[in-house]
């Protein structure tokens, strides 16, 4: 067996409750152990490393990792924090101290107001699943003009592609800049006709997430869009 | 989201296309599939783009209304249920579930879809009593077309049951006109015909016409809070009349 | 459970019941994954003339907010029957009846359920009956354990359900509705099979020991063969496609492996 970042591409569909495996491997995400052995937990793909074996589900909401990088949109206002829905099955609460500006008790409705689309951080998770986010880091912002579309957070890896190669042929083909939020919200701001053109790109990635030949048929699409343009 | 998303509709609108790709015009395709569920007397399940709704007619016996003593009693009855969308909740009707079904009654009602005088089976004591239920099942805007269309395909497909009652042999419910209804929304200066549902989130006003084979109009609403001119309103009700003829056609 | 109208016969001279099953012998059973679009997770099941819709939405925050559970989800289920379901028109709205079947399907998915990786959340399941032909309590289950999966939901593995009972003194599985409204009692079964274990049961009516014995016996056997219907519904989903893994798998469930 092979060491380092070898992997295995299945093609096996799992269903919670499959044992995937007895053997002694570790168990990766989407996976519980039960006596010994390595149960699948999810919906989803079983994927195999040299010494770990986990599920790639197939559905399912956000659920926010430190370090992730995120939009939100706020929906309600409080004197020292804004709540931010995050796409997740809790709101994350924004702290005036989370932010780039110096913002007094009770001033928080003159710096952001619900409705207002922000680019963040997930700063933590606790144990009982409380979300802090921030947005004090380099072009972390509001985000204003443009759109954004919701993806299933299991197919934002396509849309981002390896190394990022999916997301980079998508920028240049349509001109526009792109934000792939983990939670599943991209935004895109551009000229009109380009947000269309890619958009339309995301969709096709979304349907075709899990099948061979992705990355031409996202190329194949992304050209006859050039050409119609013309 | 709300803002970015109405700009960003805003925006396509000026160029004469939606979200999904339609024209402004346009209507979503329309899935009907009758005869649906075998314990209703009448049924259809209808897809209108995303939007799915199953409508199911049930009948009994009963006494008629003191004002219509020779006439059948139809009731209407809309259920948002809470497996259609995040925004639907569970318990009783909501103003939202109660205007669809009070529309879809007139509709019916005043479109006289049904020869409610053939329901009479003794004047003044006996007639049959029709109950439209009305289920919405997933949603993505539009449910007053969406249900229309549906208690219009199932009315039409009704089979009375007097067998089982003691009234005679089962026959077909007596269809006399075809009430089809046309919903438009109003976005800025824009007229969109079958709006989703984030169109109906970022409309002004919504308008639903509801026409009969004649090119009558027989029941009209408005909603939102926003407001139409007196020419968007005359187009409106030329739309209806058009795809309302199309949509007839089609169940 | 009366007594039976002389023109129906629950058993005939060959054993065979109603419909021409054997006692033995479950209704065709067909099921959906993911068949509507707006829930996070959905399931369609039709079990003789029964039709169910399954819809899953969670996990989400808890409301009302007092009664969040700090350390797990809620498994909340809302089973109803529509209007038109039933011969005679049932009036909308929740019934008793409604009330315990959700009651007793929460807790029956709660156990399969990893409640704990969502503190103060709520997982809703909605079960709408279209058309009901006696058993609607365990094909709802049915499709709900199908419409959890199909929402992405952690679990331990899937809940099959399917009820015995006795009708004309046979024991039989899968009761249809002549036989529920004309037999002498109804076993309904909720069970884990990975585990063995059962995690809904209620029994009405009049059994000695030894009909008990074989009816739940039977319920279980049918129950399995209902699983292997519920996994082939979720393989379908996506098997229709060739498939490959994606490259880089984020972490967006959580890890619980080892946890």
């Amino acid at each position: 067996m092979q060491s380092g970042d070898s992997k295995e591409v299945t093609r096996e569909i799992v269903i919670p409750g499959d044992l995937l495996d007895s053997s002694g491997k570790r168990p990766g995400p989407g996976t519980y152990v039960e006596g010994g052995k390595i149960f699948a937990a999810q919906l989803g793909i079983k994927s195999i490393r040299s010494d770990t074996v986990g599920v790639v589900p197939l559905a399912g909401h956000y659920m926010p990792v430190r370090g992730d990088l995120v939009i939100g949109k706020i929906v309600d206002v409080s004197s020292s924090s804004w709540l931010v829905d995050i796409n997740a099955p809790y709101p994350a609460p924004l702290h005036v101290n989370e932010v780039p500006w110096r913002v007094e008790f009770g001033e928080t409705r003159k710096f952001m107001s619900v409705g207002d689309v922000l680019l963040l951080n997930v700063v933590g998770v606790d144990e009982v699943m409380r979300i802090s986010v921030s947005m004090k880091d380099h072009g972390l912002r509001k985000l204003t003009g443009g759109m954004v579309l919701e993806v299933s957070p299991s197919k934002v890896p396509r849309v981002i592609g390896k190394n990022g190669s999916m997301i980079q042929m998508l920028k240049s083909a349509t001109n526009c800049r792109v934000y792939v939020g983990q939670n599943g919200r991209i935004w895109i701001d551009g000229e009109l006709d380009n947000i269309i053109k890619a958009v339309s790109a995301i969709k096709l990635i979304e349907d075709e997430a899990h099948n061979v030949g992705l990355t031409e048929k996202v190329k194949k699409l992304l050209e006859e869009q050039s050409r119609k343009g013309e | 989201m709300a803002d970015l998303k109405r700009d960003h509709i805003a925006k396509l609108l000026t160029k004469g296309v939606r979200a999904d790709g339609r024209k402004l015009d346009e209507q979503r395709p329309i899935k009907v599939e009758t005869n649906y569920v075998r314990s209703a007397e009448g049924s259809a399940r209808v897809q209108l783009g995303n939007t799915d709704v199953l409508v199911g007619v049930k009948m009994l016996v009963g006494t008629p209304f003191g004002d219509t003593p020779n006439s059948g009693v139809l009731t209407t009855n809309a259920e948002l249920r809470p497996m259609a969308s995040e925004t639907f909740e569970s318990g009783p009707p909501d103003q939202e579930s109660i205007e669809i079904a009070r529309v879809v009654d007139r509709g019916i009602r005043e479109g006289h879809a049904v020869d409610m005088g053939k329901l009479c089976i003794e004047p003044g004591k006996e007639v049959w009593v029709m109950f439209v239920d009305v289920h919405a099942l997933d949603y993505d805007g539009n449910l007053f077309d969406a249900a229309n269309i549906g208690a219009m395909a199932a009315l039409k497909t009704t089979i009375v049951p007097a067998k089982r009652a003691g009234k005679g042999e089962d026959y077909p419910l007596p269809i006399m006109h075809q009430p089809i209804s046309l919903t438009t929304v109003k976005i800025g200066e824009h007229i969109l015909v079958d709006p989703t549902h984030d169109e109906e989130r970022v409309a002004d006003a919504r308008l639903t016409v509801t026409t009969i084979e004649t090119g009558n109009i027989c029941a009209m609403q408005k909603g939102h809070e926003g407001a139409f001119r007196l020419d968007e309103i005359f187009r409106i009700v030329d739309m209806s009349r058009k795809l309302g003829a199309d949509v007839r056609s089609r169940i | 459970m009366g007594g039976t109208p002389t023109d129906i016969k629950l058993i005939d001279e060959k054993g065979l019941r109603v419909d021409g099953r054997r006692p033995d012998e479950m209704r065709p059973l067909r099921i959906e994954a993911g068949v509507l679009k707006r829930a996070d997770g959905s399931a369609y099941v039709e079990c003789g003339f029964n039709k169910i819709l399954a819809a899953v939405y969670g996990p989400r925050e808890c409301h009302p907010r007092h009664a969040q559970n700090p350390s797990r989800a809620l498994v909340q289920c809302h089973y109803n029957m529509a209007a038109f379901s039933v011969d005679d028109r049932k009036r909308p709205g929740p019934d008793r009846r409604s009330q315990e079947i959700s009651k007793i399907t929460s807790e029956a998915l709660t156990r399969v359920v990893f409640t704990e990786y969502f503190p103060r959340a709520s997982i809703d399941v909605y079960i709408e009956v279209l058309q009901a032909n006696a058993g609607t309590r365990c094909a709802g289950l049915t499709a709900a354990s199908v419409a959890l999966a199909d929402a992405g939901i952690p679990m331990r593995d899937l809940v099959a359900s399917c009820a015995a009972g006795k009708a004309a003194d046979v024991v039989m599985v899968d009761l249809g509705k002549e036989e529920d409204n004309y037999g002498q009692a109804d076993i309904p079964v909720g069970y884990v099979p990975r585990t063995d274990e059962i995690v809904l049961l209620q029994m009405d009516g009049d059994l000695t020991q030894e009909e008990f014995t074989k009816g739940v016996n039977m319920a279980v056997d049918g129950c399995k063969k209902v699983y292997q219907v519920q996994r082939d519904a979720l393989k379908r989903r996506y098997q229709t496609r060739s498939l490959d893994v994606p490259v880089e798998a984020a972490q967006v469930a959580p890890q619980q492996g080892g946890a």
